[in-house]
């Protein structure tokens, strides 16, 4: 977020009021290390969540009980209410949480590995090889990260696997780029000289030396993108592109409820709830940890989005 | 000038780029074209099978294909829906101006919405007033944009009645068109309304405690002047570099805003085309969504220079 980033970038502002900053500086500072903890706790219960889902989950999630259609939230057996089939909307919520932050962390993590491969590669040896990677990132770019997903989607298949694969690729270009900027920085250094003066291959000086310097942005990078592809999983679920049903999914169980929204609005509405609180608890933890790793990127990828580092891609 | 013929030359292999991958994407789709033209049609011969695929010139090396592609779209021919047979081209140019018009009402939303909260949580730093535009930001970056969509469906067509569900209204009619925009626009333009929000408050920030801010300041110019006059133009910079990354995001939005809302548009005809398997729409209808996203990025470099002076491309 900006907040802190002003917190130590800006010059002082013109309207100054000094007792006044002093208290909103600490203020602030409580707010945001306290906003970062509640991310970091959010992330932990959908984890735990997921993980546990069956001791967790008061029912069967794909379990039909006619006779408790469209039961709205209330105290007893459905907290949470009930969909056009009598599924409890809690269960679903409980294992919705399995296909978002499991698409959320691998998607991440191939967009990742590749991307980190692609800018160690072009960043570190340049010439007609970074040109066609760098290349390969624009065009990819081009394209909306949701549209691109979709895309492969089509041509794959549905499934998870492909769902993982789908939006990995296409997250792609922030990492790549991120990481190229980082090596481009690096490769002059002293250490990186030593190390090739000690008779290290580039194999060698990129994975053992150069890599390790670029991890805690690469990090940082990653929290934030998980919230990113948690939204870009449950649009594709929602368009029916994504796990095929009945599995739980957040974005699938949205889309089940628009049917139902004049009588039923919950079941569409309470799926949505906990797409937002994630990705938010993602959103916030992703820039707690960017200031405890990485304050020299305060304000530049404190955008969701990557908006400034990853170059946009959305 | 010149920086206009080099941004252009840089944009080709790209554009080259993205029609490649179209082409990679569709012939590694599983499924024979001839097949899928022909479609549902019973008692297909082998011979006519082999005619159709001759006709379409699958039967040739992959090489030849990927040139004769190339040259056809070139020429501007995007070949014949599996699904209608008419020309892709035709039916993405009759679609168009729906998503063009959400689209570029997503940026006003954007803009209008984004643009004086940010100047407002700037100038009242630190207060209650900017804590909540800055919260309320961050729970917009993180809600999908579909389910937003359909709150607003519940809200202000369902509850309230203020305005229609679904469509985009008829042509000509300039009211209804309106009305049905109002809350698709919304729905699409929020997130980017907060990225914008976030970017002029900081921004803004950075500007405000300028000497020249100060200056004009100490030349007794009133609050809202300098605002207006001094500070808000070099705040125009990264504003506009966000409505310039965000168009792909605002148009893939359109893609899943489209189908929340019923609404005809590309974003329609794409998920459509990929439920029927019409791959020549779908290679086609990416295409022009990545075109037009080259080319509004290249508009907003060059308009860097007309909002800031001391931009010079040499």
């Amino acid at each position: 977020m900006w907040t802190l980033a002003s917190a130590t970038r800006e010059p002082d502002p013109a309207r100054s009021r000094a007792p006044r900053r002093g208290v909103g500086r600490s203020l602030r500072t409580l707010w945001r290390r306290r906003s970062a903890a509640a991310g970091a706790v959010v992330v932990a219960v959908a984890v735990l969540s997921a993980l546990f889902a069956p001791w967790i989950a008061p029912a069967d999630p794909t379990q039909q009980r006619l006779l408790e259609r469209l039961r709205p939230p209330a105290l007893g057996p459905h907290p949470l209410g009930t969909d056009n089939f009598g599924r409890d909307l809690l269960s679903r919520l409980v294992y919705g949480a399995r296909v978002s932050l499991l698409v959320g962390v691998v998607s991440v993590a191939i967009a990742a590995v590749f991307g980190a491969a692609m800018g160690l590669l072009g960043g570190y040896y340049g010439g007609g090889l970074d040109t066609l990677l760098m290349r390969v990132v624009d065009v990819l770019m081009a394209f909306p990260l949701i549209l691109l997903a979709i895309a492969i989607v089509a041509v794959l298949g549905g499934g998870l696997v492909n769902l993982m694969l789908a939006v990995g690729i296409s997250s792609i270009p922030p990492f790549a780029r991120l990481v190229r900027g980082e090596v481009l920085t690096q490769r002059g250094r002293d250490y990186v000289e030593a190390a090739r003066a000690l008779g290290a291959g580039g194999g060698r000086v990129m994975g053992r030396h150069i890599l390790p310097n670029t991890l805690s942005p690469l990090v940082v990078l990653s929290t934030l993108r998980v919230s990113t592809v948690i939204l870009t999983e449950s649009s594709l679920s929602f368009l029916g592109l994504g796990v095929t049903p009945p599995t739980p999914t957040w974005g699938n169980m949205v889309a089940d409820g628009t049917k139902f929204l004049q009588t039923a609005p919950w079941i569409s509405i309470v799926p949505g709830i906990a797409i937002m609180i994630t990705v938010l608890a993602f959103n916030l933890f992703g820039d707690g940890l960017r200031d405890a790793l990485d304050p020299r990127l305060k304000g530049d990828i404190g955008l969701p989005a990557g908006a400034a580092m990853g170059g946009g891609r959305r | 000038m010149r920086y206009l013929v080099h941004r252009l030359l840089v944009t080709i292999p790209t554009v080259l780029g993205v029609i490649t991958l179209a082409f990679v994407l569709i012939h590694i789709a599983p499924g024979d074209p001839a097949e899928l033209v022909l479609g549902d049609y019973i008692g297909v011969t082998p011979e006519v099978l082999a005619e159709v695929r001759e006709r379409l010139g699958v039967d040739r090396p992959l090489g030849v294909q990927y040139v004769t592609y190339v040259s056809r779209v070139a020429r501007g021919d995007l070949g014949r829906s599996f699904r209608t047979n008419q020309l892709v081209l035709a039916e993405i140019a009759g679609q168009a101006p729906f998503t063009v018009l959400l689209t570029l009402a997503g940026v006003l939303v954007a803009v209008f919405v984004g643009v004086p909260a940010g100047i407002v949580a700037a100038v009242r730093r630190n207060t209650p007033a900017d804590y909540a535009t800055m919260t309320v930001a961050m729970v917009w970056l993180s809600s999908p944009s579909f389910w937003f969509g359909i709150l607003l469906i519940y809200v202000f067509a369902y509850r309230l009645g203020w305005f229609p569900v679904f469509g985009a209204g008829t042509w000509g009619d300039w009211r209804s068109l309106a009305l049905h925009l109002v809350l698709p626009a919304a729905a699409i333009g929020v997130r980017s309304a907060a990225l914008i929000a976030r970017m002029t408050r900081s921004a803004l920030l950075e500007v405000l405690g300028q000497d020249y801010v100060r200056t004009a300041r100490a030349k007794g110019l009133a609050d809202a002047a300098v605002l207006l006059r001094h500070a808000l133009r070099n705040a125009a910079i990264p504003v506009l570099t966000i409505v310039g990354l965000d168009i792909a995001y605002l148009l893939g939005g359109a893609v899943v805003t489209e189908t929340v809302f019923s609404r005809p548009g590309l974003g329609k005809l794409v998920v459509d085309a990929i439920y029927a398997r019409d791959y020549p729409m779908v290679q086609g209808a990416i295409m022009v969504f990545a075109v037009s996203i080259l080319l509004v990025n290249l508009l907003v470099d060059l308009s860097y220079a007309v909002v800031d002076p001391r931009v010079r491309y040499a």
